[in-house]
């Protein structure tokens, strides 16, 4: 199954930079950022865009809210570029191109969505839009701990039971977030699919743990992202050369499993492999 | 029944249509990527001396009903491509390597300590890129001279088949073609992206690209490398790569006319999808056969000589 519509090629027209304005700016936990922008991008739950700011250039960011007037993302000031949004304010201008990129395929009706970090932001915009066809959700939210915690104090979604997760017990269950997901689907035989976002070996795992109970699943798999549109090849993986920015980010489990990279390396902008953990 | 296959510097290639180098082509899956959706062959994108990040992001926007491209020749550097490209038998087809240097004598280091080492079919030297400082056009590789001294000195020390990939800048591209042929190239690669061309963001008025400008490729380049290609045919009897602009069948039908062996497609990957190889294909089929055509050689170079006034009249 596919889903409804996302864009595999691109009309010249559609890449180029549309200027837009900051909304808004909420501080969602240390060092991380929602930044609302004037517009609608007609996106769906898993998609980013690519933000330009005049001197710093591009980056690829996933979408936290679409909401036909505004769109927001959620950022961590972790570089030069970020650093230079996060020195904008309210009204400033800037661009962006997109959306891109595979959506996460909503199907089950009753869905686990576990985030790490930022990874929490797709997952929240497709709770909501689950929330809305009336798919219900176990949204699970892990951090290392509460300072780093996202979207706490976000209001109820309608369906959508939240378990936040803080590795230090500072806040909520204490514990991952693949541990909580691991309880959910022992106790709750109900939950027909689960999604995820976040660090690679936490999504591994989380893949791991529904082979474990036979259930069904997506992940986001990022990469470094040059062009956003299919390419440059630098978010290509191996060893099949999908590529992340139009075959993904979103994509079955069953897909990340034959994904030899997948938990193991990235490449950087050179193209050198980078491993996630020393063996 | 249409055959499109080509034989070209003893490759066999199941259809005429060739990855671009630059596009996609940073790995051996991103090649085999690209061969599972229908290119006849592919080429690497161009592997330098130590790695390289490349230009900054945004590398490519749309512009002008094309795209530009500033990407800069990122690459992980020759040792890693070494093994990246360690064992290229599983991409399925003709697999044509690419690296690009500052000077003839970086060049041969290149032929000698990477591509003689693996498997490639081929290798093509992009001597024309037009937005990275110290390669190509930047460096002043497109005159006569300098095409011939680099090529003269690869090919005495690399293995593989050469072909030289020519500026989509020259007024007149024959005598440099003219050059590579003289130094021993055994195929000419018509045109890399021509430019650079810039553009702005309405609003701050700031230059889109990172690098501020870029290559220019897709449809505007068409007529552009079209004439390329007839004037190289006119010039050297080596086999020709006709690549700028290419989205359809017609197209490539028009690239084979004016006297391109095979035909590169790299950007029309972003309005046709990955599978623009097959797309292409097909519709090369429905054109050769509406003609009463079998293959490839009965068209090629046809826009040359009398036949081309007999055809008007």
């Amino acid at each position: 199954m596919e889903s409804s519509s996302y864009k595999t090629s691109f009309d010249y027209e559609d890449l180029t930079v549309r200027s837009t304005a900051i909304t808004r700016i909420v501080e969602e936990a240390r060092g991380i950022k929602s930044f609302g922008f004037r517009g609608s991008l007609d996106a769906q739950p898993g998609q980013f865009v690519m933000l330009w700011l005049p001197e710093a250039g591009a980056r690829p960011f996933s979408i936290y809210k679409d909401e036909g007037e505004e769109f927001v993302l959620t950022i961590a000031r972790v570089g030069p570029f970020t650093e230079q949004l996060f020195d904008c304010r309210v009204g400033d201008r800037l661009g962006y191109f997109g959306p891109f990129g595979k959506p996460f395929d909503l199907r089950g009706m009753h869905l686990a969505l576990v985030g790490g970090g930022y990874g929490s932001a797709p997952l929240s915009f497709l709770a909501r839009n689950a929330s809305a066809q009336g798919v219900t959700s176990e949204l699970v939210i892990g951090a290392r701990n509460k300072s780093l915690l996202l979207y706490a104090d976000e209001p109820a979604i309608p369906g959508v039971t939240k378990h936040y997760c803080t590795d230090d017990g500072s806040y909520g269950y204490r514990g991952l977030a693949t541990e909580r997901l691991h309880e959910l689907l022992r106790d709750d035989p109900s939950i027909d699919m689960v999604y995820t976002a976040g660090p690679e070996l936490m999504m591994k795992e989380v893949v791991a743990v529904c082979g474990e109970f036979g259930i069904d699943g997506q992940v986001s798999l990022e990469r470094y992202m040059k062009c956003g549109f299919g390419i440059c090849g630098s978010c290509c993986v191996d060893p099949e050369g999908l590529r992340m920015c139009v075959e993904g980010p979103c994509i079955d489990n069953e897909v990340a499993k034959g994904i030899s990279e997948f938990g193991v390396y990235h490449r950087d902008a050179a193209g050198i492999r980078h491993p996630f953990a020393i063996a | 029944m249409v055959d499109l296959s080509v034989d070209l510097l003893g490759m066999r290639l199941e259809n005429p249509t060739v990855l671009a180098s630059g596009i996609l082509g940073v790995t051996k899956g991103s090649l085999k990527f690209c061969a599972r959706h229908g290119a006849g062959a592919v080429v690497i994108k161009s592997i330098t001396r130590e790695p390289r990040k490349g230009h900054p992001p945004p590398i490519v926007c749309a512009s002008g009903g094309g795209l530009l491209n500033a990407v800069g020749y990122s690459n992980p550097g020759y040792r890693h491509a070494m093994a990246e490209y360690e064992d290229l038998a599983d991409v399925g087809v003709p697999v044509i390597g690419s690296f690009v240097a500052e000077t003839a004598e970086e060049y041969v280091f290149l032929a000698e300590h990477f591509a003689n080492h693996l498997e490639f079919d081929a290798v093509e030297i992009p001597l024309s890129c037009p937005h990275t400082p110290r390669y190509g056009e930047l460096a002043g590789h497109s005159g006569t001279d300098i095409t011939y001294e680099i090529v003269s000195a690869l090919k005495a020390s690399l293995r593989a088949p050469l072909i030289v990939k020519l500026s989509a800048n020259l007024q007149d591209i024959g005598p440099v073609a003219k050059a590579a042929e003289d130094a021993g190239a055994d195929a000419i690669t018509a045109v890399n992206t021509l430019g650079p061309g810039t553009c702005f963001e309405a609003e701050t008025g700031r230059r889109v690209l990172g690098f501020g400008f870029g290559g220019m490729s897709g449809p505007p380049l068409k007529p552009v490398a079209l004439k390329a290609v007839f004037d190289t045919y006119q010039a050297v009897k080596i086999p020709i790569i006709g690549t700028g602009g290419v989205s359809t069948g017609q197209d490539a039908v028009e690239m084979i006319m004016a006297g391109a062996t095979a035909v590169g497609v790299g950007t029309a990957v972003v309005p046709r999808g990955v599978d623009v190889f097959r797309k292409i294909c097909e519709e090369m089929e429905d054109l050769l056969a509406a003609r009463g055509c079998s293959s490839l050689a009965e068209i090629r170079g046809r826009t040359h000589g009398k036949q081309l006034v007999q055809d008007l009249v």
